[in-house]
């Protein structure tokens, strides 16, 4: 062996270590698993029904949604980038409604989804390498993104659609700084107690409509099933896990405290840790750490925190459980072959008001259209995405349930599920006091750290006191 | 981007670095005479230090910069992050827990490891109880988190198991036990990376056990020792360079353990570690300058390990 041969040999030999050095950094990057508040929709069989909605739906709506798409210009052969958290299959129903588009304008919508969503958006802002459209999940997640400088306001067309289509309220939510940036690309309701309605015949039990009634159902099941438990829950969620009790104390918040309260607590002009909150998370309690309640052949109340949410209303269906609080999104993670439906194997109804004086509070949440971009074909796309063609193709490309929208454009003919149509009677109720879930709006180191933190904690143990007093202590300053 | 463009991107990225690496061999090779042995060094290793100053040097010292700096990287903060650090009662606990996994990990996986490297050294079928070992370092961190996540499973008396571990306390006539949510968690997690490096630490071992020159052992037996003499006095003595490398190096891998908490309890149930409380500020709470003062502390914990490591490489390299 020559001098020179052996030389270069060892460079080989680092040439290949720097490789696989690249290799080993890219494999760190670990997988975040489900989301909070996507709203997932399983879907296979929407593939055709789409294509052909757009020029119906505009027919039925009368919203001749090309025209105003050629004012934007020429934008044939243009490509528009999505990034979404939403990933296969439940990424066809996005992908099919946005064919009316493509067809009237020519241009091209390529679909990213991502398990780590919220995580990257943020990463792509920061290297100067975001998506043309980010579907954002929480609000406070924008408001992370606006901060940063890189998310351009809304174009003047979809702020009129807005006020056109939406409750005043849906802006607020898409707006940062008195700037409106998002529109709400859909939604979903969360005040929901799923239950077996087959079940609930067998047994004689009738659908409460107070909070007092609800409590007396469950101390009857508690009488009358010796083995089974009336409630199950499940908060984990891998990096997000903690979520779904978020969900009850704000539901439950808004019922003993009311909305405007609310409002002071999500805006933080009264502290996490007010006494109204503290009133809050007891009644919680007294339902979540009752182990006379919970946990549906799963365990005691610790066993919440253990089990995800995915799993956490399932017994309702294999047997265990009577009732699970717990968003119109749900509906999906029930076994294979469950019916859902007003008399079939699982059901939600609308989790009871504690005060009537304090109205009808509806818990909800949604995602929202934040754009890095502002060239032709985008803003074309976000006014898409408000138009009332979009909603009823989406409604169309959705026969499986999980889509619900508080666009006022919509045929509610078009929505699928009945939890879906229920979502829809409750949020169009001109009664109903909707409130956007408050985790979602406050700032993501509270909302998406130590509040899903603190509910893992409490389930777990820690007191109602230490609980909110860590919370509070966690806001950004 | 279709599976075409990613695998015309990797050729393209392919024949990029065999251009570069060719181009780098030619010059290195033209050159000839005094300054040669210069420009050959030069060509060698530049390409290295351009990655390892682009790679490396610049993102820790802008983690560095980063970790004084408040959420948004914004305003200078001071030392506030680090203050933050020692003064949170939750981020104390990270801090034990990691001490915890530091000092547990390299201790009883290189004790495990060397007792049966020595147990089974020229005992029959060597080769398979080795090889039997070292098996759960061929799963990826990932994989062995949930395997033993099922073996944890816990299950409310009277329904059955589905967890191993559950199963055996149940069929011993034990009640079913929370072992994700019990006190001694952290301990049941270490429990894993121990079962995995345990392997890597008898590997080495019994390796070095093998270089030990017969000679020495047969001098030994002639003047005769006992077994416990022998591995007091011989064995050890022997294996030290190879123990040093084994409890260093599971110990820097230790101090980085991310995939075991993330995949079993996501830094729930106080079981969070550095690097996943380091992950969780920077891209959950989206806290920058707490996450990268994470960053630098784990970097500080590291550097002390490898200082000794390479000192102790040199002084085997000078005897």
């Amino acid at each position: 062996m020559t001098h020179g041969m052996s030389k270069t040999t060892t460079a080989v030999i680092a040439g290949l270590l720097v490789l696989s050095l690249g290799a080993s950094a890219c494999g760190k990057k670990k997988a975040k698993s489900a989301a909070s508040s996507t709203s997932s929709a399983a879907t296979s069989a929407a593939t055709s029904a789409a294509a052909s909605s757009g020029s119906s739906a505009a027919a039925a709506g009368g919203d001749d949604f090309c025209a105003q798409m050629k004012t934007f210009g020429d934008i044939k052969g243009k490509k528009i980038s999505v990034y979404t958290s939403i990933l296969a299959p439940e990424d066809k129903p996005y992908i099919d409604s946005y064919k009316p588009f493509e067809d009237c304008t020519g241009a091209k919508v390529t679909y990213e989804g991502s398990k780590e969503f919220e995580t990257q958006v943020i990463v792509r802002e920061k290297a100067g390498n975001p998506p043309d459209l980010a579907l954002f999940p929480q609000p406070g997640l924008l408001k992370t993104a606006v901060d940063l400088g890189k998310v351009k306001e809304a174009p003047a067309e979809v702020a009129a659609n807005m006020d056109k289509y939406y409750d005043p309220a849906w802006k607020t939510y898409g707006t940062v700084n008195g700037k409106f940036y998002a529109a709400p690309n859909e939604a979903n309701v969360k005040s929901f107690v799923w239950y077996s309605p087959k079940v609930f015949k067998a047994k004689n039990y009738a659908i409460p409509q107070t909070f007092d009634e609800l409590i007396a159902l469950s101390d009857k099941i508690v009488a009358d099933d010796p083995k089974g438990k009336p409630w199950c829950a499940g908060f984990g969620s891998g990096v997000a896990t903690g979520w779904p009790g978020t969900d009850w104390l704000e539901d439950i918040m808004l019922r003993t405290a009311g909305p405007e309260t609310y409002d002071k607590w999500v805006a933080h002009t009264i502290p996490f840790n007010d006494p109204a909150v503290a009133t809050a998370l007891a009644k919680v309690g007294t339902i979540l750490k009752n182990d006379k309640y919970v946990n549906g052949g799963l365990g005691d109340h610790k066993s919440i925190a253990t089990t995800t949410f995915n799993a956490g209303g399932v017994p309702i269906v294999t047997g265990g459980c009577y009732m699970h609080r717990q968003a119109s999104f749900y509906g999906n993670q029930f076994p294979k072959g469950t019916k859902i439906g007003e008399n079939d194997d699982v059901y939600a109804f609308y989790f009871p008001p504690i005060d009537p004086a304090k109205g009808k509070p509806v818990l909800g949440a949604g995602t929202f259209v934040g754009a890095f971009a502002d060239r032709p074909e985008v803003k074309a796309f976000q006014t898409y995405l408000t138009t009332p063609t979009w909603i009823n193709a989406k409604a169309k490309a959705t026969p499986n349930g999980g889509f619900v929208t508080a666009h006022k454009g919509l045929d509610i003919a078009n929505i699928a599920s009945p939890v879906d149509k229920l979502s829809e009677q409750i949020l169009l109720d001109p009664k109903a006091v909707f409130r956007f879930d408050g985790s979602d709006l406050m700032p993501s180191a509270v909302g998406s750290g130590s509040e899903w933190k603190a509910m893992t904690d409490w389930i777990t143990g820690k007191s109602d006191k230490d609980t909110l007093d860590f919370i509070e202590n966690s806001w950004p300053k | 981007m279709s599976l075409t463009e990613k695998f015309l991107q990797m050729f393209a990225a392919i024949a990029l670095f065999a251009a570069v690496f060719g181009g780098v061999v030619l010059l290195a090779g033209r050159s000839s005479g005094r300054k040669a042995e210069k420009i050959q060094a030069a060509a060698f290793l530049g390409p290295a230090i351009i990655l390892l100053t682009v790679g490396l040097v610049y993102p820790a010292l802008r983690t560095i910069w980063e970790s004084f700096r408040d959420a948004n990287s914004k305003k200078y903060v001071g030392f506030d992050n680090y203050h933050s650090i020692v003064s949170s009662p939750e981020l104390r606990l990270v801090l034990r827990n990691t001490a915890l996994w530091v000092v547990l990990v390299p201790l009883f996986a290189t004790a495990i490891g060397l007792l049966y490297a020595v147990l089974v050294d020229r005992a029959k079928a060597e080769a398979l109880a080795k090889s039997l070992i070292f098996l759960p370092m061929a799963i990826s961190f990932v994989g062995a988190s949930i395997i033993w996540s099922f073996v944890y499973d816990f299950r409310p008396e009277g329904r059955s198991q589905i967890g191993l571990a559950n199963q055996l306390i149940v069929a011993t006539g034990g009640k079913p036990y929370q072992f994700i949510l019990s006190n001694f968690n952290t301990l049941f997690l270490i429990v894993v990376l121990v079962w995995i490096q345990a392997g890597f630490a008898m590997t080495i071992l019994s390796a070095a056990l093998k270089g030990i020159p017969d000679d020495v052992i047969e001098a030994a037996r002639l003047d005769g020792v006992n077994w416990r003499q022998m591995f007091r006095h011989i064995t050890l003595p022997s294996l030290r360079p190879a123990l040093v490398v084994v409890l260093t190096t599971i110990a820097i891998g230790t101090l980085k353990i991310f995939d075991i908490v993330k995949t079993m309890t996501g830094g729930n149930f106080k079981t969070s570690v550095i690097a996943n409380e380091f992950y969780q500020q920077s891209f959950v709470a989206n806290n920058g300058g707490l996450g990268s003062a994470l960053a630098v502390v784990l970097f500080v914990l590291v550097v002390p390990i490898i200082i000794y490591n390479v000192r102790n490489l040199r002084k085997a390299e000078h005897r």
